[in-house]
């Protein structure tokens, strides 16, 4: 035993599956330890925020202590913000659209350009082909752009409660830092906040928890079905095998995803937990184990060794889990690690569908790819709310068939002797 | 000859394999009587229904048609305490080493199998240890050389011999011998038909050594009987059989003994026949 586990550690692709499943499930165990935030917990007003950091407005102004530091670059920076390449030809076509010359405007003169733009634009002229969205666009440019180059800080200002007049509290200088550690309120959100405003790395941790258990759990009632029905069929023969390869051959001819949708359906929303869910991926998918097991029983039932084991007086119970069993473990282990990938693929498909687990208490894969389809985050390039769920079901698939295909490369040879 | 006591005896037995149009008839009504302490031999080529009548004998087939009888009383084996009964009276040595064990278990586990099904479960340890040890020796093996290995690290001549260890231990009354020597080297041959010699004679076990080799069959055996396509085609004892067939298909077999046999059926084979 000991020789066939280094053995499966030398296969190239055992170590290569082994190793990103093992980084997964870290991540899984230890990020929750780091950031025990719910991951449910709606913490965004507004849908679909993009990836980065979020640091207080308010803390920043008030909290934290300002250090003045004289950076040449920093208007350069701010302009350059609020100015890109895009913005500077959105002006010119409309100074050009106002009927200034071409050779007049140069984009690249920050100064001048502003300069121009607050001389031509009027708010209030209408410009004959220009749809409404730009006029509205111009109009959020032109307030973007009020004070760009303003020398001077701003007041902050609080109202007094018993004169209801504006009082000066302080000034914020264009020269003013804050130390981003001294903020008081920083969150990061490495992957943006999803439709419903939440924190979509936390809930995608969570949701690749919840489906490993749905794939394993699910994994493990099929290959269990499937390995008690195939060793029965095979190794006693006669009546009991022809009834186990009919239902079998039953379950086989109703493709198991459609049964799996009429029993998800007819389960009701309710009821419908991530274990019930894999409990019905699970009772649906035995199908093709219990035939892998029964082929393999066969094969072996009529072995000797088999033979030798009953004249020394074995029972069937002994001989089934001392003579059979063994010969096709392997089997059953690499059986139980596509059961278990193809589980997490079949309740993704199934949550995509709508008849995934109940919504409300916890996340799944399926599920994440479900609201996002919803919410049209593909159509929006939203890329942080699918792309990152689609790339972990494919690593987890991907680092599972790996292992399953090293297993199979070091298994078979020592099966067939 | 005809005063010793019959041991296994068949009659009319049969066994079809497939239904309808797939039917096989490997085994064909046959009918023998084997005495006690003989060697007998059955000889066919392959696909004759050798090893099919052996399962059948074992008790691990059921027979279609027929009747065995074991020490003059009809065999009934549908309980599972009674085929344990019959199989410390009858044992086997497969074709194949390589596939009779279990590679999974040690040679240990193999020899207190049969130690406990001999009634030996409570013995001390030691004892067991004493009684290994001497199987092991009857076949030229030493057991602590042998104590927690696994079996695929023997040679197949070695796995052979084990197996003779093994029916050394159960000392059955019959020994089911399914050409034991034909997928090892002619010298190992030599060394595992001269134990099964050594077995009879220490023990007075009756041995029926099914083979497809007629020269080796007259060398072994009291007795012989042809088997073609599932029937006894011929019977009788060695000299008869195989000196004077009367058989078109004994001649054939006879005529497709290579000559080589020949050679190392005298110089490489010491059977000392008695
Ligand atoms: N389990 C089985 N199911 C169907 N047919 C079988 C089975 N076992 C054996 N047979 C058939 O029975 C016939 C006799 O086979 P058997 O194994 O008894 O031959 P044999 O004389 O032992 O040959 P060999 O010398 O090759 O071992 C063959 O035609 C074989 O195809
Ligand atoms: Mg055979």
């Amino acid at each position: 035993m000991k020789h066939t586990l280094q053995q499966v550690f030398r296969s190239s692709k055992f170590v290569t599956g082994f190793c990103i499943f093992a980084a997964i499930l870290m991540v899984v165990i230890f990020y929750p330890l780091f950031v025990p935030n719910p991951p449910l917990e709606i913490i965004a007003q507004g849908s679909f925020f993009p990836p980065g950091t979020y640091v207080s407005t308010y803390d920043t102004v008030f909290s934290s202590k300002a250090y003045t530091l004289n950076l040449t670059d920093a208007a350069t920076k701010r302009i350059a913000a609020k100015l890109g390449d895009q913005e500077r030809n959105d002006i010119k076509e409309y100074l050009m659209l106002v009927g200034v010359p071409e050779d007049q405007i140069d984009s690249t003169n920050t100064i001048l350009l502003l300069d121009l733009w607050e001389k031509n634009y009027d708010p209030t002229k209408k410009i004959s082909g220009m749809i409404f969205s730009k006029v509205r666009y111009f109009e959020r440019l032109n307030k973007s752009l009020d004070g760009l180059l303003s020398e001077e800080g701003l007041i902050l200002a609080s109202p007094n409660i018993d004169t209801g007049t504006l009082e000066q509290v302080g000034i914020i200088n264009l020269s003013d830092y804050v130390n981003i550690k001294e903020v008081a309120s920083v969150r990061t959100l490495p992957l943006g906040t999803d439709n419903f405003g939440r924190d979509v790395l936390t809930q995608l941790v969570k949701a690749t928890s919840v489906s490993l258990m749905i794939g394993l759990i699910a994994g493990l009632i099929a290959t269990f079905i499937g390995l008690v029905l195939g060793l029965l069929s095979g190794y006693v023969g006669g009546m009991l095998d022809d009834i186990i390869m009919f239902i079998t051959n039953l379950f086989t001819v109703i493709p198991s995803f459609v049964l799996l949708i009429l029993i998800s359906y007819s389960v009701g929303q309710e009821h419908r937990g991530a274990v019930m869910v894999a409990a019905v991926i699970g009772f649906t998918s035995w199908v093709w184990t219990t035939r892998a097991v029964r082929s393999q029983v066969i094969s072996l039932r009529n072995r000797d060794h088999v033979n030798l084991s009953k004249l020394s007086g074995h029972s069937i119970g002994y001989i089934i889990t001392h003579d059979i069993l063994p010969y096709i473990a392997s089997y059953v282990v690499m059986a139980l690690i596509l059961q278990i990938s193809s589980a997490i693929l079949a309740e993704a498909s199934l949550s995509i569908l709508g008849l995934g687990p109940k919504t409300s208490e916890v996340p799944t894969l399926g599920l994440m790819m479900n609201w996002a389809m919803i919410y049209q985050a593909q159509i929006l390039g939203k890329w942080w709310a699918y792309f990152p769920v689609l790339l972990v079901i494919a690593m987890i698939t991907f680092s599972m068939n790996l292992m399953n295909t090293g297993l199979d490369q070091v298994f078979n040879p020592a099966l067939r002797d | 000859m005809t005063e010793k006591k019959s041991c296994l005896k068949g009659v009319g037995l049969t066994k079809v394999f497939g239904l309808g149009r797939n039917k096989n008839m490997a085994v064909d009504h046959v009918d023998f009587d084997f005495a006690e302490g003989e060697i007998v031999s059955i000889v066919g080529e392959s696909g004759s229904g050798k090893t099919t009548l052996a399962k059948m004998l074992l008790g691990l087939i059921n027979t279609t048609e027929g009747d065995i009888y074991f020490q003059g009383k009809k065999r009934d084996i549908r309980s599972h305490k009674a085929k344990k009964e019959y199989w410390t009276n009858i044992q086997a040595i497969f074709q194949d080493p390589f596939s009779s064990y279990n590679i999974f278990n040690k040679i240990d586990t193999l020899f207190l199998d049969c130690i406990n099904m001999r009634g030996g479960k409570k013995l001390p340890y030691e004892k067991k240890v004493e009684m290994m040890t001497e199987a092991c020796s009857f076949v030229n093996l030493k057991f602590a050389e042998l104590t927690n290995k696994y079996p695929f690290e023997l040679s197949g001549g070695q796995m052979q011999r084990l197996m003779i260890a093994r029916i050394f231990l159960l000392q059955p009354k019959i020994l089911l011998a399914d050409e034991p020597t034909s997928m090892i080297d002619a010298c190992s041959r030599a060394t595992i038909l001269d134990m099964l010699m050594k077995l009879r004679n220490d023990t007075g076990m009756t041995i029926i050594f099914i083979t497809h080799d007629i020269g080796l069959a007259y060398f072994v055996s009291d007795k012989v009987f042809i088997m073609e396509r599932g029937k006894f085609v011929e019977s009788g004892t060695a000299d008869e059989v195989i000196l004077r067939p009367k058989e078109a298909y004994t001649k054939r077999l006879l005529n497709d003994v290579p000559k080589i046999h020949e050679e190392w059926d005298l110089s490489t084979v010491d059977i000392k026949v008695n």
